[in-house]
């Protein structure tokens, strides 16, 4: 089922505060369209008025301080793949990147519509989770950050307001020494909607986990960060007790659905076998 | 709602098109410019058949509001042929027999032209990646690995 | 006839195909490219009720109704039936729902958007009938929505005496096998564009597999004589079978809309729609009991094979009559019975897909061969070699196996190609380690070509070759390209009868109104059997020249050129035809299902390689080797890309492709939710051939088409039960399903571990 083509509006923003106004005024943002257009095209969007943004400059690009890199919200796939200081402090999120859709998905979509079309099972949710990464939200009233964690609410429910755009998103550059592991489980090797990533990062002090960061997607109605699983690893060596103790937690933590894609025992059982395989690459 | 007019270069002529804001610029190159050769396989961002190059990047067409697409280059299936000549991806298509019932093959083309304009030698495992976004059903994709692999040989 | 001592020239070389240029600059037209003035865009209200009776239809607010032509099951001016084998399903409803995508009403309209939003302000009521959804549910007949019993179509073959081998057998060893729905997924939709004219009639043109069965469904329609409804094929992107039947029903919808408003219409389908209304494989059931000596032979097989059909008959019997031959697959056995349905549920219509009811069976047979090696203690290849058929043998049907056949030999050629022997061993020391289990599977099988039995002698069909005034020579024949190579493997053999040049044969895309019937392109019928009549013809032809004394034995292909113009100059039109005629020795009974029942078989084996991720479930193919014995090859290239796309298909088939069903629909009919192999999802596909000519096909050919549909499900489980140990009967096989058999297997040896303790 079609939407009707000649009821939606579209003008493209030059600058940013163009698009904040007209925000402010109603419409909505698109970005690269790859999640909007889908809706559109099957007849399900359920705003008329949108304004691109795919041209404003202070959301496309990525910046670099001591402490952190900033991307643009509308910074493509494409251009984090190939962005040499992220492939080498943040390789998660390059090969998150790497695996979301396909070429052509990956010219078009961007980081701040993955975040804000807030589907469960989007891939660079756990990784900007594990990365501690914080958000800015701009509109005419301000800038505000938040913290990737705090900012999904619920199943599509998040911490922005109508007239607020994701401006960049940070990832503070502190990432040495420590061990990462992602892997996406979906029903094909590309092209694949996720039935469960994850992602994790660890650092060891002798034999001891010092510091964990898990998070998984498509197990829970938000992108979930897993505290309750951390903090049974915290400070704790590896050992067989331990990932099996771990991967009851995670098994616990995690409130997969089965839906067309995948069963909720799948989910929740592979999320527990990737953990495991997580914590046996550190021991 | 009013309609807006659209001005961009396709295939290297410069092009002016009235239409809603929101069609999907598979269709303003199909029904407006008549370039059917960009085909539609899902409207869903899924198959690739509607692929085109968009400032020299692959995209889905079918994805692409036309307005977001005003003032950029756009390059079809139909503006592949340089001087009346087929590309040479065209014609090691025609060799290996990567064309079977040819609905994917302009997409594919498309992708196989971005794969090695990026990266003019690749690996059989940078092929597969480069078209992992433009379905075949009747190849099974090994002629078309091959038709690529033999354009990325004779070019060394 | 070929001889082997004529030396081939272009059959069996890699000439280009004929449409390739078309294809890669963009210019073939597909239906959807084609446009005509005033012309209107069509689309379907659909039911979207399993079963139920239509109460009343009304047309919703803020629609301007006045501008669109509207056609209900009351406009239809003729019979509202399309027209197959059984008369039973309707072009729309009348009255009476049987699946949730049943067609009820039409609406075009000059504005494409405005006809798709108009189709969402179309209600009906209904009232709801009880509805059934599988296999079990309409054998109980508690409901009954079709016939008498829900059944559409019985056959029983039998051979020797199953019930006298049961007590005289050292084992008997019972299995079942099912397998589900598959969706064609051509990447061109369903389409078609109709035009009407009170003087000559109705003019479809389409994507389409057989322009004469959907001629034949709309003169009924409009009780129209068949020289006024014209078909034309569009150039088809895909087909698979999904376009053999259906075709008849959009275009029959596309024709009244164009009929009422006096105006083209095009109907084009989106995907959703395609993939929820249109056909799909026959999900199946089959029950195998067979009876085997302790050194390893087949003494009674015992094979009981059901289909569902979905709602209406459509093509169900002869899908369920090739499943029902091809079900004790390439083995020899004096006792064998196959029983077998197709029955009714409430789902749109399954229908033709590549294969044709033989991937079913063949699947359950070659899982069960493995059984029942397994529980002689013999391997997989040792017991199917001391079973194979071989020449001066008899199938189920009681067909002779006249032409050689050496199947252990293919069998060991396969499993050399795929290094079998070094990896069953490798990969049995490596899996003792690590969550990465490594297997290595294999199946054996035949496809026969053409009509089944007596098919191919009712069908009486007939090509023409025309030369023109140039010195080209056309071929005319209903058989439509939809990417298998039909124009180019028929210019082929055309050029080489006649002895001129590839380039001077012209294939002429089917038009009704042009070309002779020589019945639907399915069944891998087009090389073998209409081959060999464009042969046949094309000697024809070339003998009218010879006794013209307008050519000399020797001639070039310019001479032969020259000659043709000379011809027709002189002497005036030059044209021959050739129609079907039986190769001698074919009987076949229809009443009791024995006899020849194809022409020819082609002969397989394929080998799989997998890995098992056992973290995730998933399974990786890392090789795969497909060796075949197709009769002569008549284009390597071509024949390589058919086997290959094939295998692609079943490889989807046995691992990727689920239709989940919800109320009878299609509930993931998106191509991101029903999932289909993308270029990082095969292996290298290594495909090998042995040639055994075959004398009756052309040039030595047999058919190729669906052979590389059967084999590669059962050959992948097999290599998934050599990695885990575990024996999976149920295609499609799941990463879902192995991580919760994987779990089943863990407990059950905690279990056994502490009942020892
Ligand atoms: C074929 C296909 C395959 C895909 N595969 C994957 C996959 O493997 N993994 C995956 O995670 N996703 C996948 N996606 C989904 C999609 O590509 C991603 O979610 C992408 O990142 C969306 O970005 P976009 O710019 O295209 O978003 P858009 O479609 O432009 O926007 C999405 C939403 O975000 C809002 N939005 C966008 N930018 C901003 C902003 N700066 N501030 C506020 N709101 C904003 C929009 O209003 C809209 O609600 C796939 C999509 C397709 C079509
Ligand atoms: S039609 Fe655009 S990706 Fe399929
Ligand atoms: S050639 Fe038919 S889909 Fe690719």
């Amino acid at each position: 089922m079609r939407s009707f083509v000649p009821d939606y509006e579209l003008v493209v923003a030059a600058r940013l505060n163009d698009a904040l106004d007209m925000l402010a005024e109603g419409w909505r943002p698109i970005a690269g369209g790859t999640d909007l257009m889908v809706l559109f095209n099957a007849g399900k969007l359920p705003y008329r008025k949108l304004v691109s943004i795919r041209r404003v400059k202070e959301l496309s690009s990525i910046e670099e301080s001591e402490t952190e890199i900033s991307i643009g919200a509308a910074v493509t796939y494409t251009h984090i793949r190939q962005h040499p200081v992220l492939r080498q402090e943040f390789p998660l999120l390059c090969s998150a990147a790497s695996w979301t859709g396909s070429i052509a998905n990956q010219n078009r979509g961007t980081l701040g519509g993955n975040i804000i079309n807030a589907s469960p099972a989007a891939d660079s949710s756990p990784v900007l989770l594990v990365y501690d990464a914080e958000l800015e939200l701009i509109s005419l009233r301000g800038t505000r950050r938040i913290p990737y964690c705090d900012f999904h609410l619920g199943y599509k429910k998040m911490q922005i307001r109508d007239d607020e755009l994701l401006r960049s998103i940070h990832l503070p550059r502190k990432t040495e020494n420590r061990r990462s592991y992602i892997r996406k489980v979906g029903p094909r090797q590309a092209q694949a909607i996720s039935k469960v990533c994850f992602a994790a990062t660890a650092r060891l002090r002798g034999s001891a986990i010092d510091e964990v960061r898990i998070a998984a997607g498509s197990v829970a109605p938000v992108p979930l960060r897993c505290h309750a699983t951390e903090s049974v690893l915290r400070g704790q060596s590896i050992s067989p007790d331990l990932i099996e103790t771990a991967a009851n937690a995670i098994a616990a933590e995690v409130q997969p659905i089965t839906d067309i894609r995948s069963t909720r025992d799948y989910r929740r059982a592979v999320t527990a076998n990737l953990l495991k395989q997580f914590l046996q690459t550190l021991a | 709602m009013a309609e807006c007019s659209v001005s961009f270069t396709v295939n290297g002529r410069i092009q002016s098109v009235t239409v809603p804001p929101m069609k999907r610029l598979l269709d303003v190159l199909r029904e407006d410019l008549n370039l059917t050769g960009t085909k539609e396989g899902c409207g869903e961002g899924e198959c690739g058949a509607c692929a085109v190059l968009l400032n020299d990047e692959l995209v889905n067409s079918c994805l692409v509001p036309v307005r977001d697409a005003s003032g950029a280059r756009i390059c079809t299936i139909e503006g592949v042929p340089a001087a009346g000549q087929l590309h040479r991806l065209q014609q090691a298509f025609i060799e290996a027999g990567a064309a079977q019932c040819g609905i994917c093959t302009p997409g594919m083309i498309m992708a196989g032209l971005q794969l090695l304009s990026r990266c003019p030698h690749p690996t059989l495992e940078e092929i597969r990646e480069g078209l992992s976004g433009n379905l075949c059903r009747c190849t099974g994709y090994m002629r078309i690995f091959e038709a690529i692999q033999n354009v990325a040989q004779s070019s060394e | 006839m070929y001889s082997k001592s004529m030396e081939p020239r272009i059959v069996g070389t890699a000439v280009p195909r004929k449409e390739a240029a078309a294809k890669v600059t963009g210019t073939a037209q597909y239906v959807d490219d084609v446009s005509l003035p005033g012309m209107l865009h069509g689309v379907t209200v659909r039911s979207g009720h399993p079963r139920a009776l239509i109460r009343h239809i009304h047309f919703g607010d803020g629609i301007p109704w006045h501008e669109f032509t509207i056609v209900t099951a009351r406009d239809i001016p003729g019979r509202n039936i399309v027209t197959l084998i059984f008369d039973d399903q309707p072009f729309l409803a009348d009255g009476e729902i049987n699946h949730p995508e049943e067609p009820v009403l039409l609406l075009a309209h000059e504005n494409k958007d405005m006809v798709r939003r108009a189709r969402q302000h179309v209600f009906i009521d209904y009232d709801p009938l009880p509805a059934i959804f599988d296999i079990d549910e309409a054998l109980q007949a508690k409901t009954i929505i079709w016939g008498e019993d829900n059944v559409f179509k019985r056959y029983c073959i039998e051979k020797g005496d199953v019930d006298a081998v049961w007590s005289q057998a050292d084992f008997i060893v019972e299995g079942e096998y099912s397998t589900e729905a598959q969706e064609q997924l051509y990447i061109e939709p369903q389409g078609m564009l109709a035009t009407w004219d009170p003087e000559t009639g109705i003019t479809v043109r389409g994507s389409m597999q057989c322009p004469f069965y959907v001629q034949k469904a709309l003169m009924p329609l409009f009780n129209l004589p068949a020289e006024k409804v014209r078909v034309i094929q569009q150039e088809t992107g895909g087909a698979f079978g999904g376009k053999e039947e259906y075709p008849s029903m959009i275009a029959g919808h596309a024709a009244l809309l164009a009929w009422k408003s006096g105006r083209p219409v095009k109907m084009i389908y989106d995907r959703e729609e395609d993939m929820a209304a249109t056909t799909k494989r026959h999900p199946s059931r089959t029950r195998h009991r067979t009876a085997v000596s302790r050194d390893g032979r087949l003494l009674a097989m015992d094979i009981e094979f059901i289909i569902d059909g979905g709602a209406y008959a459509t093509l169900s019997s002869v899908v369920l009559s090739r499943g029902t031959i091809h079900a004790a697959g390439p083995y020899r056995c004096d006792n064998i019975r196959v029983r077998s349905t197709a029955v009714a549920t409430n789902t749109p219509p399954h229908g033709a897909f590549r294969g044709f009811g033989a991937p079913q069976s063949l699947f359950a047979i070659e899982r069960h061969m493995n059984k029942v090696a397994r529980t002689l203690g013999l391997t997989p290849e040792e017991f199917r070699r001391r079973n194979f058929l071989r020449q001066g043998d008899s199938t189920a049907t009681g067909q002779l196996i006249k032409q050689p056949l050496d199947l252990a030999r293919l069998q060991q050629r396969a499993l050399q190609l795929a290094g079998y022997a070094d990896k069953l061993e490798r990969f049995s020391r490596l899996n003792r380690e690590g969550t990465r289990k490594k297997g290595i599977g294999f199946s054996t099988f035949m496809h026969g070509a053409g009509f089944t039995g007596s098919g191919e002698r009712h069908l009486q069909s007939v090509v023409h070759l025309e030369a023109r005034a140039d010195g080209t020579v056309c071929v005319l024949s209903s058989m439509t390209e939809m990417g298998q190579g039909t124009n180019t493997i028929l210019a082929q053999i055309a050029a080489e009868a006649l002895g001129t040049s590839y380039e001077q044969v012209q294939v002429l895309r089917p038009d009704t109104a042009q070309v002779p019937n020589s019945g639907p392109t399915v069944a891998s019928r087009t090389a073998m059997v209409i081959g060999r009549l464009v042969q046949s013809a094309a000697l024809s032809l070339k003998e009218k020249l010879l006794q013209a004394a307008l050519l000399q034995p020797g001639y070039t292909p310019e001479q032969f050129q020259s000659a043709c113009r000379e011809y027709i100059c002189s002497i005036g039109p030059l044209k021959t035809s050739a129609q079907y005629e039986e190769p001698p020795g074919v009987h076949w009974d229809d009443e009791k299902y024995r006899g020849e029942a194809y022409g020819a078989f082609s002969w397989a084996v394929h080998v799989a390689e997998v890995t098992v991720d056992t973290v995730t479930g998933e399974i990786q193919l890392d090789d795969f080797v497909a060796l075949q014995e197709v009769g002569r090859v008549l284009n390597p290239v071509l024949a390589r890309g058919q086997i290959e796309g094939g295998v692609a298909q079943a490889i989807g088939y046995a691992l990727y492709e689920k239709v989940v069903w919800r109320d009878g629909g299609m509930a993931n009919n998106q191509m991101t939710n029903y999932i289909m192999p993308t270029a990082m999802d095969l292996p290298p596909i290594r495909v090998y051939f042995e040639e055994i000519p075959y004398e009756h096909g052309a040039m030595g050919a047999k058919g190729i088409g669906e052979l590389p549909m059967d084999g590669p499900a059962p050959a992948i489980l097999n290599a998934v039960e050599n990695a885990l140990g575990i024996s999976f009967c149920h295609i499609p096989l799941l990463p879902e399903d192995v991580l919760s058999e994987l779990s089943v297997a863990r407990e059950a040896a905690l279990d056994l571990a502490g009942s020892v303790v």
